[in-house]
């Protein structure tokens, strides 16, 4: 019988321990598949965050590195230095990325470092248990946020995107979603790029990914990909943020 | 004979970085140090190395991290508020067993302290630094000449033993113009091969993971007694220490750097007084060489410690003479840097005055 489906040899074959709905193992399968579709995983190195894929460093099937929380774009910058043969890709939750590492991404976007930047957006601090991140919607509980954020005591959510739009450094920005198999197709193709332009000496490529959590939001995985489209996506609206490959065309 | 030059401090660190074969420097200004990252970018750019000034010290460190996993030798240097924030990048490093060397040209603080040279430093370089249990391999060079050869031997030290290493300076022997001799032949970087652990690509070989952490219950423990072993073997073979006029004396001096320079000065004023006084000179202050001092500590007396700080490297002193002698000590904190004439008083003071 002829096997259609399985396990790419770009993930390790090991059990993965992401909470049932959780976005993390989507993402993981999409850039285990792409490690072998572009034929990079022997060329790899990938840097796992603090945060609930620091496991990251077992799962994917390459070289990994796990350095401390927030500096993925720092490790990365010294790997890609040190190594401009390797494809260096660092997955970030919004916590790394978007509160601890935000000078690393912001000067690593600003310096047009040329490495691929899958941020995981997910709008909590899942690992530590369900704390307010730099993501955190208006009016969402988190559990230091207990009411609800309250935009006036806990300022607004960071949109990484918009941020990094305002540099002159960036090749590639673009926010996608995990939550309907129509995203996942589309987060695909944006990680496919993210890693291509990295292949082409393009500069810098971040994906953000709009991601369940439904563990930390308190809700069925059903529910949260509801929430993705129906709340999430209002505030971190999709689409190309940077593109230079079609500004070049 | 080999080249003989007159160089800055400063500068000597960068040819002697540049000789080691190490082609990636990351880091950001801070003075009494700016003449490092301003002469290795231009250096850097003339060999075709990696030159970055960062946005930070932590991003500094943790470009070094990704480029020694990468298996290539990676140096910072900064100064002493700036090496408060690569710790938590340092804790990492020695985690996950990977050479870097940075470099601290200390200055006064704390806080934002001062920019005039100090060892005030030097319980954060060699009792660990940040947080969890490690330990830094530390040189302590007192000239221009030591500034030019101890990056080759704090990376040697560094690879065979897997573990950050640190050379400690200060402003005075930084901006300080001395003759240096090229000592040896620089090292092609591509002569150097690739360490076990580097990651390059799983072409052909199973892929390898650098990593600090292990969740599964008693790994970590058993990781650290690991890493027990090899201080151990680093603090049995690798105590490094100058000893001058010590055979005789009846009082010995133990002082590193900038104050082993005014010390030396001391004892000669005190020796051309029939004062029989020596100077023990500390190269490696971790691991500390506990061992001359054990021995010197049986017919020795009087020791005096003089740091230019409130009093660090003396606790070091106390543990290795185990209370055997008496332990005096001259301190300078803030920035201060004694003279020799204010060392001879003390010295006098111990002995009981001038003959
Ligand atoms: C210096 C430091 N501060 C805090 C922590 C604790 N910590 C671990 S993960 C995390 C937040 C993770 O959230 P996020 O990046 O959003 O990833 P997620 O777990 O949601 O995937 C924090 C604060 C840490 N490990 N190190
Ligand atoms: S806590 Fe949230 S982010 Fe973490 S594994 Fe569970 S669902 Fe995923």
């Amino acid at each position: 019988m002829k096997q259609l489906f399985g396990r790419p040899n770009g993930l390790t074959d090991v059990l993965q321990r992401y909470c049932p709905g959780c976005g993390h193992g989507i993402v993981h399968r999409i850039i285990g598949d792409l490690l072998i579709k572009l034929n990079i995983r022997e060329c790899t190195v990938g840097i796992a965050p603090v945060g609930c894929s620091v496991f990251a460093d077992e799962y994917f099937n390459c070289d990994m590195i796990q350095p401390p929380h927030g500096r993925g774009p720092a490790v990365s910058t010294g790997i890609k230095r040190a190594r401009p043969d390797c494809i260096v890709f660092s997955y970030q939750g919004d916590g790394d990325l978007a509160a601890i590492g935000t000078a690393e991404i912001v000067h690593a976007a600003a310096r047009n470092e040329n490495i691929t930047i899958v941020f995981i957006n997910n709008a909590i601090f899942g690992m530590t248990g369900g704390q307010l991140a730099p993501t955190t919607l208006p009016g969402m509980k988190s559990t230091t946020s207990v009411q609800g954020r309250d935009i006036k005591k806990q300022g607004y959510p960071i949109k990484v995107c918009e941020l990094l739009a305002g540099l002159d450094g960036p090749y590639y920005l673009v926010r996608t979603a995990v939550n309907t198999p129509k995203n996942v197709i589309n987060t695909e193709k944006a990680l496919k790029n993210a890693f291509v332009n990295q292949i082409e000496n393009k500069g810098f490529s971040m994906v953000e990914i709009l991601s369940m959590c439904p563990t930390n939001w308190g809700m069925t995985p059903v529910q949260s990909k509801k929430w993705v489209d129906d709340t999430m996506m209002k505030y971190y609206p999709l689409g190309e943020y940077r593109n230079r490959a079609k500004e070049e065309k | 004979m080999s080249e003989k030059k007159l160089m800055y401090g400063n500068h000597a660190i960068v040819e002697g970085v540049i000789a080691a074969g190490c082609r990636f420097f990351a880091g950001y200004p801070i003075t009494p140090q700016n003449e490092i990252p301003e002469f290795m970018s231009i250096r850097m750019n003339e060999i075709g190395g990696v030159f970055i000034q960062t946005e930070s010290e932590i991003a500094a460190i943790n470009m070094l991290f990704g480029a020694a996993a990468a298996g290539k030798r990676a140096m910072t240097s900064s100064s002493s508020p700036g090496i408060s924030l690569m710790q938590e990048g340092i804790s990492y490093i020695a985690g996950a067993d990977i050479p870097v060397l940075v470099v601290n040209v200390i200055r006064g603080g704390p806080g934002l302290g001062n920019i005039a040279p100090a060892q005030s430093d030097y319980y954060q370089a060699t009792k660990g630094g940040g947080h969890g249990d490690y330990f830094t391999i530390t040189l302590a060079p007192n000239s221009a000449q030591e500034l030019y050869e101890f990056p080759k031997l704090a990376f040697e030290l560094a690879e065979k033993y897997r573990n950050p290493a640190l050379i400690l300076a200060d402003g005075l022997l930084g901006q300080m113009m001395e003759p240096v001799e090229f000592t040896y032949k620089p090292i092609d970087p591509d002569t150097l091969s690739e360490p076990s652990y580097a990651l390059s690509g799983c072409k052909g070989r199973d892929r390898r993971v650098v990593r600090s952490y292990d969740l599964k219950p008693g790994k970590l423990e058993e990781m650290n007694w690991q890493r027990l072993k090899k201080y151990q073997k680093i603090q049995e073979t690798e105590q490094r220490f100058e000893a001058t006029d010590c055979e005789d004396a009846d009082l010995i001096i133990i002082a590193y750097g900038t104050c082993a320079r005014v010390c030396d000065a001391a004892i000669r004023m005190a020796r051309s007084d029939g004062h029989k006084v020596g100077l023990l000179r500390p190269i490696t202050l971790w691991p500390f060489p506990n061992n001359v001092l054990a021995g010197m500590s049986k017919t020795v007396r009087n020791f005096l410690v003089v740091e230019m700080n409130m009093g660090q490297m003396i606790d070091d002193v106390k543990l290795a003479t185990e209370c055997r002698s008496k332990i005096h000590f001259h301190g300078r904190p803030g920035g201060g840097v004694p003279t020799p004439p204010e060392i001879y008083e003390k010295i006098q003071a111990i002995l009981g005055g001038a003959r």
